[in-house]
């Protein structure tokens, strides 16, 4: 018998393997993250999700007295899947980038998705909206971090209905985000016996509304439905005040409304939007704390949804890989779902076997100027949403993996 | 009541709408009606220096606090300024050249433009509030028409017919007119041809930019405002007749109602019918509806 | 724009550049991103296409991205939809770009000069339109997820090597094409519509067949470079029928050499190389494009391969 050498060395090596504390290629943990930092999603986002990153992973290596090695880049993917793509497959192939997160824009987040399913990495997406991250488009290697459409329809468009706002008409942005919006509040209007009018579709980006606003006024709905997110929201509604569509009794639905947008507005323009968001700055001592320090870092301006939802994901992303002793993408997504999620911001949480992470969401309400107190004393808690109501339940999409 | 099928009062608003639009169109392509029809320069930076004209409103209001009145005074003098030193500096030396040359040189310029405000200032538009005696709205009966739209439009004719008398109907305009034709002769009679040349480039160009004074508190001011809106106009002035001043004002109004009513009756088209247009002008009359072949 | 009619001396400079061209990219990959490397590869065959339309022909076309872009999306349909393998996806993609460029060559071929580059604009502006509308390609999202599938059923692509040969491949081909046609007959023809339309005319020549047949060609050739694309990045978008893409390849053209043969590789190697590294810094890289243009355009007309040739008197 031929002496086993091979055998021995795989062995031997295995061994060794075994007692690595960790396995992290290179023995540092990249994270890169990607958004639009010029554009209109760049105060939602931008520069500010940098910030809870670097905040996430300074937190972690104190409080968890983690050996890991960790660097953070970013990139500006200017809305565009093309470009998008490109940087996240550079990234993965030559920068040796193990997990991107934030990644607004539906459609770049769908191409993100592919990329990090084919080299095997992760992706943590806090900035689309789209729910078909969890459903037709799921992936092994994607967790939905923060929010979705679904998640958005049920909560402002619900509660829109119920208040009396049953006929709709929809000025939507022309791409996966704006129609999978669209296509999830229409669904929850319906259902509550409301109707819809009439759709008109806007590209991305658009800075005059004034045709769009015209033809809403004429279908003489109730309700306007702006099933868009960002400069675009915030454009149409500052116009459809010039154009007195407000004074002449229609009312607004923002379906995806940020802080940052509100801000942006004034409470003048923005009183009375009811708004679905899983944080607020301003609801308790932990995340009022953590907000006041990030706004420090951040030129003052206070925390969207979404730069929250990076500090949160990219903590339980670390925590995920001490336990997994590996940042290999599809063997740490797996650990993200095995561990509950627990932080300052989002309290207790879970992940899905679909990638769907599940946490409270709160329906909220802007105030009038005259119940503002304070500098970015915006919202008025109307509900909470229980974390097993506020998500689409998994029965219900089409995710293939988990269909048996 | 409705008129083919339509409800009137969306017709009405729709129509008004694409005036505006008109305006600008009508507003831009003169200007590059001007600089093409007397100086045979395609001025692809068009765009960049309306973008300019807007920014130069932005900041002197952020950084000098300067209204919106002056900033209709100051910014096509600036912007214009500026046009006269590129063309000095650049766009002499091509002129014995191929056209080409110009519009790619100008295509350049834009790109250098576009691309160090949008640095600056990221590509989604900053606000610029409508000035003080133009707020509220109108009301039509079809329609709320702010107030600030309705000025766009009259002061966009008044700046369109002004334009087009002086250069059709006095003197200054014909020896401008001649210059084009036979530069040398008119240099023998005394009249400075390159710096009339220079002057008029910049005239076009402060055209520009005073559109985009008066665009800012429609459209936002985005370093990308040009990019989106220059192809448009260059559809406009090849419909209208490349050289032909009244052509570009009527074709710019015309084809902003045309839009308008595209956007009622078919609007998945709505951007496409201004091209279809320029296409059957093309082959039908390339010189465009009223220019004259050169 | 002065050119030398060639001979088979010059033609021996061409063919050792031709081989240096060659072992440049079969080397590469070892030490350059291959990614990266095909990207050039794509874009310096678009170039090509497009050099052979201006700087052969004579005709500045300023919507060359409807071809590009309309053979992306016709690939990257015919891989994902019909799954069909990739070089039948290629295939295709060409010839529904060269049928557009037949199309948009009857329409824009009747005028001249600045006309004729304004109906390219004005037809390829309504054809980036009719794609932002039509659900088949995805609107903003693009089509996504395109599989690279197996090379006669065989070679499976999503092997990266497998790729690479077969983007060299197809480059190639279209390059050889675009050398072959511009040494032929017909490219001595459409030189001489170039310099002197009149004069061709009086000898008998019909010259707007021949601009049509450069235009078609043109297109297809282009139509190689995006069917191609599509499959290396597994996406096909509407920035690829976008105008800017249009005047990009201009820029390839014109920084590389107008009228040579390989100076749109050149140009497109340099303007997708600054792209990559400049990308950090956002938008520096229009400015630094705008930048090029100018100085190409006030003072190094000939672009890098042009001036080469003036200086060792050859054609390239």
């Amino acid at each position: 018998m031929k002496f086993p050498v091979k055998t021995l060395l795989a062995a031997l090596l295995g061994a060794i393997g075994l007692h690595a504390s960790a396995q992290i290629s290179d023995g540092i943990v990249k994270i890169g993250v990607l958004n639009d930092m010029s554009g209109l999603y760049s105060e939602i986002t931008g520069p500010g999700s940098v910030v809870a990153a670097k905040m996430a992973v300074e937190d972690y290596l104190k409080s968890s007295k983690s050996s890991l090695k960790i660097e953070i880049v970013s990139a500006d993917h200017q809305n565009k899947p093309d470009i998008g793509s490109n940087i996240a497959r550079q990234w993965y192939d030559t920068d040796k980038v193990d997990m991107i997160v934030d990644v607004p824009t539906s459609s770049v987040a769908l191409a993100i998705s592919q990329v990090s399913r084919e080299k095997g990495k992760i992706h943590v997406n806090t900035g689309a909206a789209t729910a078909d991250l969890t459903s037709k488009a799921c992936s092994p290697n994607t967790i939905h971090w923060l929010y979705d459409t679904w998640m958005l329809a049920n909560g402002t468009g619900k509660a829109v209905v119920q208040h009396g706002g049953t006929s709709w008409f929809f000025l939507t942005s022309d791409y996966a985000f704006g129609l999978a919006l669209e296509r999830d509040t229409e669904a929850v209007v319906l259902k509550n016996g409301g109707k819809v009018l009439g759709k008109v579709r806007h590209p991305l980006a658009t800075q005059d509304f004034s045709s769009f606003l015209l033809q809403a006024q004429a279908s003489k709905a109730k309700v306007i439905g702006l099933a868009n997110a960002g400069g675009d929201t915030t454009n149409a509604i500052k116009q459809a005040y010039e154009f007195g569509i407000v004074k002449g009794g229609q009312t607004l639905a923002g379906l995806l409304v940020f802080l940052p947008d509100v801000h942006s507005l004034g409470l003048e323009k923005a009183q009375g939007l009811y708004l679905t968001e899983t944080f607020y700055w301003d609801l308790n001592d932990q995340t009022r704390t953590w907000s006041k320090r990030f706004a420090a870092l951040n030129s003052g301006k206070y925390p969207s949804m979404d730069q929250a939802g990076v500090y949160s994901g990219v903590l339980h992303y670390l925590k995920a890989i001490d336990a997994a002793k590996t940042d290999d993408g599809t063997k740490v997504a797996q650990k993200m779902k095995d561990l509950p999620t627990d932080d300052i911001l989002f309290g207790k949480g879970s992940v899905r076997k679909d990638g769907r992470k599940l946490h409270p969401a709160y329906l909220f309400e802007v105030k009038k100027p005259s119940e503002s107190k304070y500098p970015y004393d915006y919202y008025k808690l109307l509900a909470t949403i229980p974390a097993d109501q506020a998500f689409r339940p998994m029965s219900e999409g089409e995710c293939p993996f988990v269909k048996n | 009541m409705e008129i083919f099928g339509i409800p009137s009062q969306a017709l009405f608003g729709q129509l008004l709408i694409g005036l505006i639009n008109g305006s600008f169109y009508a507003l831009l392509s003169l200007g590059l009606a001007v600089i093409f029809g007397l100086l045979n320069i395609i001025n692809f930076s068009h765009g960049a220096q309306y973008m300019m004209g807007a920014f130069v409103a932005y900041l002197s209001l952020q950084w000098f606090g300067l209204n919106y009145w002056l900033a209709l005074v100051i910014s096509p003098v600036v912007v214009g300024a500026i046009g006269m030193v590129i063309e000095r500096s650049m766009l002499v030396r091509l002129y014995k050249l191929d056209h080409l040359y110009g519009l790619l040189l100008t295509f350049g310029l834009a790109l250098i433009i576009q691309g160090l405000f949008r640095n600056a200032y990221g590509a989604s538009g900053m606000p610029y509030a409508v000035p003080d005696v133009f707020m509220g709205a109108i009301d039509l009966g079809f329609m709320f028409l702010p107030k600030y739209r309705a000025w766009v439009i009259v002061s966009s004719m008044f700046v369109c017919l002004t334009t087009w008398f002086v250069i059709e109907r006095t003197k200054l305009g014909a020896y401008l007119r001649a210059a084009t034709e036979n530069p040398s002769m008119v240099q023998a009679f005394g009249i400075n041809v390159p710096r009339m040349i220079t002057l008029t480039y910049g005239f076009g160009v402060g055209l520009a930019a005073l559109a985009g004074v008066m665009a800012a508190p429609i459209y936002q001011v985005s370093p990308m405002m040009g990019a989106d809106i220059i192809i448009v106009v260059f559809a406009v002035v090849v419909i209208g007749g490349m050289g032909s001043i009244m052509g570009s004002i009527l074709s710019g109004f015309g084809l902003g109602l045309i839009e308008g009513l595209t956007k009622v009756v078919y609007p998945e088209a709505s951007n496409t019918v201004i091209f279809v247009i320029m296409a059957i002008v093309l082959l039908i009359k390339p010189a465009g509806l009223f220019g004259t072949e050169k | 724009m002065n050119h030398a009619v060639s001979d088979s001396q010059d033609m021996r400079h061409q063919w050792l550049v031709f081989g240096l061209m060659f072992a440049f990219f079969a080397v590469a990959p070892y030490f350059i991103y291959p990614v990266f490397l095909m990207k050039v590869m794509c874009f310096a065959l678009f170039a090509c296409a497009f050099n052979l339309l201006l700087g052969f022909g004579g005709l500045l076309s300023f919507g060359h991205a409807m071809f590009f872009g309309t053979a992306g999306y016709a690939a990257a349909h015919a891989a994902k939809v019909w799954g069909l393998t990739p070089e039948l996806s290629v295939l295709f993609s060409t010839l529904c770009a060269t049928l557009l460029a037949w199309v948009v060559g009857l329409l824009a071929i009747r005028r001249q000069g600045i006309y004729f580059a304004m109906i390219t604009l004005a037809l390829s502006q309504m054809v980036y339109f009719v794609y932002l509308q039509t659900p088949f390609t995805g609107g903003e999202d693009g089509i996504q997820g395109v599989p690279q599938g197996h090379l006669f059923g065989l070679i499976d692509l999503s092997n990266s090597s497998a790729m690479y040969a077969f983007v060299l491949g197809v480059f190639l081909i279209g390059f050889a094409l675009v050398w072959r046609i511009v040494h032929s007959p017909f490219g001595q023809v459409l030189k001489a519509i170039r310099e002197n339309e009149q004069r061709a005319l009086s000898l008998g020549y019909d010259t707007d067949r021949f601009k049509l047949i450069a235009f078609v060609l043109s297109g297809l050739v282009a139509g190689m470079a995006g069917g191609t694309k599509a499959l290396v990045f597994r996406l096909a978008s509407l920035t690829d029928v976008h105008w800017s893409m249009s005047g990009e390849v201009v820029l390839m053209t014109l920084v590389g050499g107008l009228g040579t043969l390989f100076g749109p590789v050149v140009g497109a190697a340099v303007i997708v190389t600054m792209q990559n590294y400049l990308a950090q810094l956002g938008s520096w890289v229009t400015v630094v494009q705008g930048l090029i243009f100018v100085v190409c355009v006030m003072l190094f007309r000939k672009g890098v391969i042009g001036e080469i040739a003036s200086l060792i008197r050859k054609p390239l």
